[in-house]
């Protein structure tokens, strides 16, 4: 299974998370109480773009449990109203001269008790001046739109970027001599993440040793350092910065909010612990959201279905603050991997990043920056070209995707994918399904005037990212840390920079060092989420824990290990390089039984042999992991839907996903990874979105009017798998975490597409909701980014 | 999370004394049962009563119970107690589809029958299927004990006819031969509020309408009836035609609010698909096919 | 307002605003933070206990609603050391992944193996619609609902919470 680990370790098995989480003993950032902890509130703006004419606080500051009330001005003064955001933009912390999105943060009180602190945000009053919204991206380039930020110099307009990739004379070229070409528009709405917990803060500043320790929802703690130092002057080593369990994550907790700013600031103003918990509209109206891509796509092929090119542009809604959480280098995040998983000749796309007066964020819900957008483009392409074509789009696939022996395969767009076999987990995936059945099915229930779809989608994830001198966050090189220590009795504690939020860390990598070691998972303990505790890294998201946090782990196991031959060489007076690790011991080649196992080199090394030279005794190692190449997962989706045509309604029927991540280090948890990822594509295909009415106001702020699914629209998951190995990973894992996300919400529209197609409709925009559908049907589509009229 | 506004609490022991606190706090005092309408809103600070006067421990207000001709139906019988009700289930199927659909089966554990009509919502489930049963509300005040007409209770959006030292206190519906009824939803996932929902009740003779009822839900109908619906069909032959007209007629007569769960063009079809569907189905339970 | 309230079968006096929740009440004044909150409007069950042995969303009942009532957490499921059959089927199944909605997913399973305790996969759906799962795509939560009602049908012991009113002391913490 492994080069060298034997890979006894690896398997489903309990999680050592859930002793705690099942007796209701998790630790969230809620739970954290401290002596003399303080609450603070967040007022936001009501208006969506408006000129703040004065804030008056007297009123708050006068109600007998308020502490404090922060304004923008006080922030000013400090030269804290601004934060940079991971995009090297900034974002205002508090609204000194104007109010950019509905929601945004205004004033924080700090009081002594929750109670207070919301009641006293009706007393503080906030003169605004309303001023014209820019809410139809399309619109935010016109010359008579308002410009957004004023606050930037010599800013004149609403355009952050403009941004390509691929070469777009190749692709005019196979265009010209192309037997057909498609196009459609298509909105990959604007949603949002919603972990189950809202984010939150315990910001703890401690007036006499000027540390300042954070309990926040950071799915990034050192990032969250490092930014905090810079903002608040206050050393690096002097801030520490702990995520306990976090409740979902999915990219809403990578980056830094206002309201962590204004707890820190309070904590030092009041000198004591202040705590603040977003309330579920703060969450859904103010954090990251994910996507607002509108997309035009083209795709060119022979009569005869070989792709031959394709074309994208891309209107990206950026929202008021540019602060997407992605590689700084890629301003449209991996969107450059749009030629999916098809050998074709030519591709290019351009992207232009425009501001509006919504909410900043754009790049999370286990989008893998951004690859969820790509896929679903080539997706709903490859469908609208069978469509065109008249193929079914199985074949269509097949004939396109890239052939096992091309790999390493260079794409079109400068993306070297590591390693796949994609037509066997093609055929996998139609074989589990009974394909050809579900076809014949179709076609009885057509003749009924029954609509019945059956959608596919073959998907590459790009993720794992460094490498470190093409990938960084604000500047952090994407490469994390690890350190592994062997306790003399042979017990192992390793520390890993990535930061779990329900992925299963303390248990998949306890493996990973086990089966390095030979000694028991329950032998290794992980430590993840606390910066004076951990080496530094940048964090887990982009599905990048298991293929660099993970081969880190891996990297320094085997470092130990290699101590560990030395030390047994001195124990058995042999030379190092006779000795073979097998079995969980080192021995003298050719005496496999005998030799020492882990425990007993530990307690050597504690003890008082002689140690060989480079040995300093003690096991204990650590590392940097800087990965050469992205990892390439892969896997392909179908699902089946039944539509009712009168009240458009969609029921998921089943769904079968074949995903290949690489070696499986803990089957259980990459299942349950997958599980999630395709709920996510039901949510998106079916119900979630955020749509802006004109004056700007957010129509998804609550979990009434922002749908998420729940166990009566999930069908039960048919999982099946193929194995490709990682060539560059050390174990050949790719990581699991976004590749159903990344890759459901096309199968799920192409299935619901591929059912309306007796009714000539070729395109309709997700949310896929009953009155989108019949909509879709009598050919007047909705736009999901505007408020229904 | 959120939290609501300061308010005082008093708790009810019995009707009576729930109409004295009523009396006593003058309009200021509101009746708070299963509350999940009301605290969410209380949450938000969408709503602010200065006093909440807590209905729940009033004996009273629960329970089903047939009452001669009538199934009696107590305001603060819950909608899992309803759902679960062999006696409704059998007299009034309608009730139990309705209550399938309406919130979750832990939100149903806790809110009301009474607390749901009274809310008031244009988009309640149960308001429709009570007009389409055309049943009566019972309200009781400081002096007498009134009984209204459903179809007369709902004077507007969260608006009835309840006043403020006023209670209601249970729902009677009529127990005729010949009957059957169904309510059909439509909603964007489960739990969610109707983007469009109708219920219907027939009472028929042989194949002939002798009665009907039809409640909208969502759909902007007057009241949540179709009267001019119930009068076409009133009198008629059960068959298709005539309930997919009767649908067409309700689709025309209603006014749907246009919201994020769909453009009114959309709602209006709505309207008349379902009205035909729960027709069909009220039809198939009362032993007529068509 | 003095409101008492036995919760996990012993018995809190308190004295409390009027407006706080339930939820907020089990948290702030009795340390037990096992009930989570996930959203503000009833809709993502991360807070559900039993109130009077009936599962209820615990942020949309005040707490002054609960006085003199029996609450029961997710804290009272493991008894002397022992897992209740929910507890080990979704450490079993891998039916937690995070961990945030997992309390309530195991107040409502109890509660409908109590009342069922062979249900159909789609009743087990049926039962935990109210409740929001980011994580498991609810696949592992049904399996390990399952799984708890063939653990619990083997076992001797019924597992249930039937023991639990009978066990209440009238000792007053506070």
């Amino acid at each position: 299974m492994t080069a060298d680990g034997n890979g006894s370790a690896f398997g489903s098995r309990i999680r050592k998370e859930d002793a705690r989480f099942v007796r209701g003993l998790g630790k969230f950032v809620d739970d954290v109480v401290l002596p003399g902890m303080l609450h603070g509130a967040m007022l936001r703006s009501p208006m969506a773009h408006a000129r703040i004419v004065s804030v008056d606080v007297s009123a708050a500051l006068a109600h007998p449990r308020v502490k404090t009330v922060i304004t923008g001005e006080m922030l000013a003064e400090r030269g804290m109203a601004w934060m940079p955001t991971l995009s090297y933009d900034q974002q205002a912390v508090l609204a000194t001269d104007k109010v950019r999105f509905q929601g945004q943060e205004v004033a924080f009180v700090v009081a002594e008790d929750r109670y207070a602190a919301r009641d006293a945000l009706e007393l503080i009053d906030v003169e605004y001046e309303p001023l014209p919204a820019v809410v139809d991206a399309h619109q935010a380039l016109a010359p008579d739109a308002p410009v957004i930020r004023d606050d930037r110099p010599g800013q004149q307009d609403n355009h952050i970027f403009d941004w390509e990739s691929g070469d777009a004379q190749r692709v005019a070229e196979v265009f010209a001599e192309a037997d057909v070409v498609v196009e459609q528009d298509m909105l990959y709405p604007r949603v949002h993440p919603a972990p189950l917990e809202t984010c939150g803060i315990v910001a703890d500043m401690d007036p006499v040793s000027g540390r300042l320790t954070v309990w926040s929802t950071a799915q990034a703690p050192h990032a969250h350092r490092s930014l905090y130092a810079q903002l608040t002057g206050i050393p690096e080593h002097r801030i520490r910065v702990i995520a306990n369990d976090i409740g979902g994550g999915f990219g809403n907790k990578v980056g830094v909010y206002p309201g962590y700013v204004c707890a820190i600031v309070a904590s030092m103003i009041t000198q004591q612990p202040v705590k603040w918990i977003e309330d579920r509209a703060e969450n859904l109206m103010s954090t990251a959201f994910a996507r607002d891509y509108h997309m035009r796509g083209e795709i060119a092929a022979r009569s005869d279905g070989t792709i031959l090119g394709l074309r994208v542009r891309v209107l990206a809604d950026h929202g008021a603050f540019n602060a997407t959480a992605q590689p700084s280098r890629y301003p449209a995040g991996f969107f450059g991997v749009f030629t999916g998983s098809y050998d074709l000749q030519a591709a290019h796309c351009s992207v232009t990043g425009v501001y509006t007066n919504k909410a900043p964020g754009g790049v999370a819900y286990s989008c893998s920056f951004r690859v969820t957008e790509a896929v679903y483009l080539v997706e709903r392409m490859v469908d609208l070209l069978a469509c065109e074509l008249d193929m079914d789009p199985a074949e269509l696939r097949m004939r396109n995707l890239i052939r096992p022996e091309q790999f390493p395969y260079d794409t079109a767009t400068g993306w070297r994918y590591d390693s796949g076999d994609y037509p066997r987990a093609l055929a996998k995936l139609l074989d589990m399904a009974g394909y050809h059945d579900l076809r014949a099915e179709q076609a009885a229930k057509r003749e009924r005037g029954e609509l019945m779809g059956i959608g596919l989608s073959f998907f590459t994830e790009a993720v794992g990212a460094g490498p470190r001198k093409h990938l960084d966050m604000y500047g952090f090189g994407m490469a994390d840390g690890a350190e592994l220590r062997v306790h003399p009795s042979g017990t192992a504690v390793l520390r890993v920079s990535c930061m779990s939020q329900g992925q299963g860390h303390e248990t998949t990598f306890a493996q990973l060092v086990a089966n390095e070691l030979g000694i028991g998972v329950d032998e290794v303990d992980v430590v993840q989420g606390d910066t004076d505790h951990t080496p530094f890294g940048v964090g887990t998201y982009g599905s990048r824990s298991i293929a660099v946090s993970g081969a880190a782990a891996v990297t320094v196991a085997r470092k130990v290990r290699e101590q560990a031959r030395l030390i047994a060489a001195a124990m058995l007076e042999a030379d190092p390089e006779d000795l073979e690790w097998g079995d969980g011991r080192w021995y003298v080649r050719g005496v496999e039984g005998a030799g020492h196992t882990l425990a007993e080199i530990a307690r050597a090394a504690h003890a008082d042999i002689d140690l060989p030279d480079g040995v300093d005794g003690q096991l204990a190692a650590s590392t940097v992991y800087n990965p050469p190449n992205l990892t390439f997962p892969f896997g392909a989706y179908l699902c089946v839907v039944d539509v009712d045509p009168d009240t458009g309604q969609v029921t998921v029927r089943r769904f079968v996903a074949v995903d290949d991540c690489g070696v499986r280090i803990n089957p259980m948890i990459v299942d349950g990874q997958i599980h999630r990822g395709l709920a996510d594509g039901i949510g998106m295909a079916l119900m979630e979105h955020i749509a802006f009415d004109a004056d700007g106001n957010h129509l998804g702020g609550s979990f009434m009017d922002y749908l998420l699914p729940t166990a009566l629209e999930c069908p039960s998951w048919e999982l099946g798998e193929t194995v490709t190995p990682s060539p560059h990973h050390p174990v050949g894992a790719k990581g699991i975490g976004e590749a159903a996300t990344v890759g459901s919400p096309a199968a799920v529209v192409n299935a619901v597409m591929d059912a309306l197609r007796p009714c000539g409709v070729r395109h309709a925009d997700m949310p896929l909701t009953p009155a989108a559908v019949w909509r879709a049907i009598q050919g007047r589509a909705l736009r999901s980014d505007l408020a229904i009229r | 999370m959120q939290v609501p506004a300061q308010f005082e609490y008093e708790r009810a022991t019995s009707v009576a004394h729930a109409v004295d606190l009523l009396v006593k706090y003058n309009g200021a005092g509101r009746v708070i049962a299963g509350g999940h309408s009301l605290i969410p809103m209380m949450k938000l600070r969408l709503a602010r009563p200065e006093v909440l006067i807590d209905i729940n421990e009033v004996g009273e207000l629960a329970g089903i119970v047939r009452d001669g001709d009538e199934l009696r139906i107590g305001a603060l019988v819950r909608h899992n107690e309803l759902l679960d009700s062999a006696e409704a289930a059998q007299l009034f199927p309608i009730l139990v589809d309705a209550e399938r659909v309406i919130a979750d089966p832990i939100v149903r554990n806790r809110g009301t029958v009474g607390g749901s009509l009274c809310q008031a919502d244009p988009s309640e489930d149960l308001s429709a299927a009570f007009s389409a049963l055309r049943a009566d509300a019972v309200i009781q005040g400081p002096q007498i004990r009134r009984t209204v007409p459903i179809r007369d209770f709902f004077v507007g959006p969260y608006e009835t006819v309840v006043g403020p030292d006023e209670l209601l206190v249970e729902l009677r519906v009529p127990v005729r031969p010949g009957s059957g009824s169904a309510f059909v939803k439509v909603s964007r996932r489960a739990g969610d509020w109707a983007v469009g929902a109708v219920g219907a009740a027939v009472w028929l003779a042989g194949d002939v309408i002798t009665e009907i009822g039809i409640g909208l839900s969502a759909l902007g109908a007057q009241n949540f009836v179709a009267v001019e619906a119930e009068d076409f069909l009133r009198g008629r032959v059960v068959s298709a035609e005539a309930f997919a007209e009767a649908g067409r007629i309700a689709a025309e007569h209603c006014d749907p609010p246009v919201d994020q769960r769909g453009p009114a063009d959309y709602k209006r079809h709505l309207a008349a698909t379902l009205v035909a569907r729960s027709l069909t189905l009220a039809s198939h339970r009362a032993g007529r096919e068509v | 307002m003095d409101i008492t309230v036995t919760v996990n079968g012993r018995q809190y006096r308190r004295t409390i605003e009027p407006r706080v929740l339930l939820a907020y009440f089990l948290r702030d004044e009795l340390g037990l933070t096992g009930t989570h909150l996930g959203c503000d409007t009833s809709n993502c069950g991360a807070c559900v206990v039993w109130l009077d042995g009936l599962p209820v969303k615990s942020c949309t009942v005040l707490a002054a609603m609960a006085d003199g009532k029996q609450v029961r957490t997710v804290e009272s499921l493991a008894r002397n050391g022992q897992l209740d059959p929910v507890q080990q089927a979704f450490i079993d199944c891998h039916g937690a992944q995070c961990g945030f909605c997992t309390p309530g997913m195991l107040m409502t399973a109890r509660w409908l193996l109590d009342r069922d305790p062979d249900p159909s996969e789609e009743r087990i759906r049926e039962a935990i619609s109210g409740q929001l799962c980011r994580c498991t795509g609810y696949e592992n939560i049904v399996r390990a609902i399952r799984r708890a009602a063939e653990l619990s049908n083997t076992a001797d012991d019924d597992g249930s919470s039937a023991a639990l009113a009978g066990e209440q002391r009238d000792e007053v913490a506070s």
